[in-house]
């Protein structure tokens, strides 16, 4: 019995992650789970949070379940990142070592990309398209709740990785044969692939679901050209996940047999081709760049209108730009490795293709510069957000474009000029519109307004901190600094651009705690929203209660032109002096169930039980896995009534109702 | 109202200092940064269109700030705003469609050239012989053999100024980019493939190299100077160390695969099974990326 002990505690903790930093992780680990417990159990919610929260179905809630994740895991990749500008900050000064800088690079870039932007993509989704679509719910909402169950237990398998048995180290990217058993020994790469394609599955569905929800469900009179501009960026959103998931499902699926069973699809020995991933890898992340800029796009196109107080401006060419994107992201993945060899015809065409898609994005910037444009411009945090993307995704854009003249890339490729390049677009567009739409929709989730004065405070310090932090890095790129290294000697002239970086980094940390000071503030002191209009918005979410009752709509409201709330707030009218109490009708709403929550944990644990090769348990959570899967087939028992008699009283309470 | 209209000039006149300031940072910078100096044709013409599609960017950083600047300065919500509030107003005939069109010619005016020199930096310069340098990247070093010369280095590696040099390149480890950003562009070493790269040096001088592409815990380590000499001192170099160095056996490059960094070596010689060679673990099976000819130490193999 003490040899498996020693066994199980050695390969669960080797000599590798008893590092202080580590340790440290474990401290605060156990003690915030501790303290979880204590109050659930203190304050009796563990029914409360079973029922309400583990189980629900409802969109609204999913949201705040995807967006706490996502506000954890930019915390998380946050101090990842500060932990490699500490480590950078100074030439041969490495407060952590090369084995913990491999694993933290690794993680900052999986974990703000697939554990930070998705799920608070999703959270927006969730939040706000069936109330801007006129609609009850998503198309499947235990579908729904099965997407962010796989998510979170995924983005739970891949964080524990840094406690339990070591982190992957090859990168975001991993590209074989440095993610082969022989130059990677160890859990690491085995979690990276297991919870990548856990997560992977639910943003799939996630993007199933709402291409359905929108081709669907949306209210009667909506037709597709009189959608609000973020329901279309999340139609195109969801049409690129579900073509680009799939090579990223394979690429990981046939990695993962190669380490675990010894198959030799990439290896560096037996005919294996590394350079299949890098494509198979590419052809999902060029289209992932999309899936997460879009919706930020889409964001924008909400936020302009609303705070310059004028309709959209060139609505077509913004869908036309919007769709165009869709198709050509899925032609230019090789401009990822022009150094590969491919040739001149090849590097020539994923060059220009490149650069065409430019013009799709220019023409969304300059429609936005024109929806101000005569307008009435109101400076709240959601519009200042909006008002730095442009300037920056217009450099961040500027510097892609040089990066796709093939020759020019051949000396910036892999430098830090790639890394300032890719950080500009990914937090000046990306990141930026997030947390403008944070701020825009956090009265309709949740009932009251962040306060605008600490949040320009966090704007500031954020806007600041990023250029501080990135274009010293694209000079670093100019001075030959190439990306990754953990540290780098003295005499190349480096560390004056790398100390000003680090500095920013910091700054932009500041802005983070200055996010959720505001965040926390805000909840117990902040403006409740007791309209449901706080911005005078333009779209249906902002004709609802804050937040919106369960069902959403008492009566769906039948849409005649784009803004439609804006119309009818010209003609003096809104959902609530429509509606009469004969006009409300019992509702079946979609019952919660604890299956998506058990199937999320089976996958977990089938995940786990992988990546230790420990069979039993591997195969205890796939049989898990099924078993959840057919009870959910065999399930008819999911709906719930909702009588009219509530509904007339909730919508009462809100004054809704006409006597 | 006329204080905001002055604070916001004033916030214009700080912007375009810090500009100056910027272009003053670029523009007078030192021999540090590598790849605006370049010392050879291949980094001269990488750097030549690397500032031509600066420049027409610049253009278009320019007119979207202008506009931008313009509609935030002259539209904002303040009370007595006497510019014209046009709420209804959303599309007109001839501007969306210009939206198209500006972004289009630019990039065309950048496109053109770049097929051209992607074209041109393809071949090898016609009139001139090459000198031929076969590279492995190992765990965490390189290896530089001369095929002609028959002597083979680690870390460092000669080349005569004035003669391009044709680098095959290739990977006995997981992959890495060979990169010196003096001379030129980098390409990638990759297992089971040869990737031809051609560089050349006009100034004699040394030339750090490193690699661009994360290899594992000792990448960054990856350092390589490239000393670029005269013809006849490039020859009398080749000859020294084929007259002084030790040769390498198959238990040398065995040991040169163990994971580690090493210091600068040279070899007299080398075993021909060592490029690339099914002796240790891979196979070259060929492929359209493989070069079908002008590789002599591939055809020098078993």
């Amino acid at each position: 019995m003490p040899a498996f002990l020693l066994y199980l505690v050695h390969t669960l903790f080797p000599p590798d992650t008893r590092q202080p930093t580590e340790l440290g992780a474990d401290f605060m680990i156990l003690v915030t789970g501790i303290g979880i417990v204590y109050i659930l159990t203190r304050y009796k919610k563990w029914r409360w949070l079973w029922r309400e929260w583990l189980t629900t179905v409802d969109h609204k809630r999913i949201a705040i379940l995807y967006l706490i994740a996502a506000i954890a895991m930019l915390f998380r990749g946050g101090v990842d990142a500060l932990m490699l500008r500490t480590n950078l900050a100074l030439p041969n000064v490495q407060p952590i070592g090369a084995l913990e800088y491999n694993e933290v690079f690794t993680t900052h870039g999986t974990i703000m990309i697939f554990f930070m932007a998705m799920p608070f993509i999703f959270a927006l989704f969730n939040a706000v398209i069936p109330l801007q679509i006129g609609s009850r719910d998503v198309a499947f909402p235990r579908l729904n709740a099965m997407s962010y169950w796989l998510f979170a237990f995924g983005a739970m398998l891949f964080n524990i990785s840094f406690v339990v048995g070591g982190s992957p180290n090859a990168g975001w990217t991993g590209y074989p044969p440095l993610t082969e058993l022989a130059f990677n020994p160890g859990p690491g790469e085995s979690y990276y692939f297991l919870s990548l394609l856990i997560a992977g599955i639910g943003t799939t569905i996630t993007g199933i679901n709402f291409l359905v929800t929108i081709i669907r469900m949306r209210a009667p009179g909506m037709t597709l050209m009189r959608m609000p501009m973020f329901a279309w960026s999340t139609l195109v959103t969801s049409a690129l996940i579900i073509f680009a998931f799939p090579p990223l499902t394979v690429a990981l699926a046939l990695s993962l047999l190669d380490r675990t069973f010894g198959s030799s699809f990439f290896t560096l020995g037996h005919g294996g081709m590394p350079m299949m991933y890098v494509n198979l890898f590419w052809l999902f992340g060029h289209p992932e760049v999309y899936i997460v800029i879009l919706p930020a796009f889409g964001i924008f196109s909400e936020v302009v209108p609303t705070f310059s107080k004028k309709r959209l401006f060139g609505y077509t060419t913004m869908v036309i730009s919007l769709v165009s994107i869709m198709f050509l992201a899925y032609g230019t993945w090789v401009h990822h490795f022009f150094t590969m060899g491919a040739g001149p015809t090849v590097n020539a065409f994923f060059g220009l293709s490149t650069m065409l898609i430019a013009i799709p994005t220019g023409v969304k910037i300059f429609n936005w510069i024109f929806t101000m444009w005569g307008g009435r411009i109101r400076i709240t945090v959601a519009m200042l957000y909006q008002m730095a993307f442009i300037p920056t995704f217009v450099v961040g854009g500027a510097t892609g474009i040089m990066l796709s003249v093939v020759p020019a890339d051949y000396q910036l490729h892999n430098s830090y000029w790639v890394v300032a390049h890719f950080h500009n677009v990914l937090i000046g567009g990306t990141v930026f519109g997030l947390l403008s739409g944070l701020y825009y929709w956090w009265p309709k989730m949740f009932g009251f307004i962040l306060n605008e004065r600490q949040g320009k405070v966090g704007f500031w310090l954020f806007v600041i901190g990023f250029w501080v932090t990135f274009l010293p890095q694209y000079l670093l790129g100019l001075e030959g600094m190439t990306r990754r290294m953990y540290t780098y000697p003295f005499g190349f002239g480096w560390h004056e651009l790398n100390v000003i970086s680090t500095l920013g980094a910091f700054t932009m940390g500041a802005g983070f705690i200055a996010l959720v000071y505001n965040i926390l503030w805000s909840l117990r002191y902040g403006e409740r929203d007791l309209t449901g209009d706080p911005w005078n918005g333009r779209t249906l979410e902002w004709a609802l209660p804050s937040p919106a009752p369960e069902y959403n709509f008492a009566r769906i409201p039948v849409v005649h032109g784009v803004d439609e709330f804006w119309a009818m707030k010209e003609q003096g009218m809104t959902l609530a002096n429509q509606l009469r109490p004969q006009d409300v009708k019992a509702l079946e709403l979609p019952k919660n169930t604890g299956m998506p929550f058990m199937l999320g944990l089976s996958f977990f644990v089938g995940g786990f039980g992988m990546v230790f090769e420990w069979w039993p348990i591997a195969i205890f959570g796939g049989l898990g896995v099924v078993a959840c899967l057919i009870y959910a087939a065999f399930d008819y028992d999911d709906k719930e009534p909702l009588p009219a008699d509530v509904i007339r009283h909730t919508e009462g309470t809100f004054g809704r109702l006409q006597a | 109202m006329r204080r905001r209209v002055r604070s916001s000039r004033r916030a214009y006149r700080m912007l375009a200092l810090a500009a100056l300031g910027l272009g003053l940072l670029v523009s007078g910078c030192g021999p540090q940064y590598v790849v605006l100096h370049p010392k050879g044709p291949v980094g001269q013409s990488e750097l030549h269109l690397m500032a031509f599609a600066a420049i027409a960017m610049a253009v278009v950083i320019l007119v979207v700030f202008v506009l931008f600047g313009i509609a935030v300065v002259r539209f904002r919500d303040y009370p007595g705003n006497r510019n014209p509030y046009t709420p209804h107003w959303h599309s007109h005939k001839w501007l969306e469609p210009l939206w198209f069109i500006i972004p289009a010619v630019i990039l065309t005016v950048i496109a053109v050239p770049t097929v051209n020199v992607t074209y041109a930096l393809a071949k090898l310069p016609p009139s001139k012989d090459p000198v031929v340098i076969n590279v492995t990247s190992l765990n965490w070093k390189w290896l530089f053999e001369y095929p002609n010369q028959k002597i083979a280095t680690v870390n460092y590696l000669y080349i005569p100024v004035g003669k391009p040099v044709l680098f095959h390149l290739t990977a006995d480890s997981p992959m890495n980019t060979f990169w010196v950003p003096s001379l030129g562009g980098m390409e990638y070493t990759m297992p089971g493939r040869i990737l031809p790269l051609w560089l050349e040096a006009s100034k004699p001088g040394v030339y750090w190299g490193h690699s661009g592409q994360f290899s594992g815990i000792g990448f960054e380590k990856m350092f390589f100077y490239v000393h670029a000499v005269s013809g006849p001192k490039f020859t009398a170099w080749a000859n020294r160390v084929r007259a002084t160095a030790r040769p390498m056996t198959l238990t040398a490059y065995h040991q040169l695969l163990r994971f580690n960094t090493i210091g600068a070596e040279s070899y007299s010689s080398f075993p021909a099974s060592t490029w690339p060679s099914v002796s240790h673990g891979f196979t070259l099976r060929g492929g359209m990326y493989l070069l079908k000819s002008n590789n002599p130490g591939a055809t020098a193999q078993h």
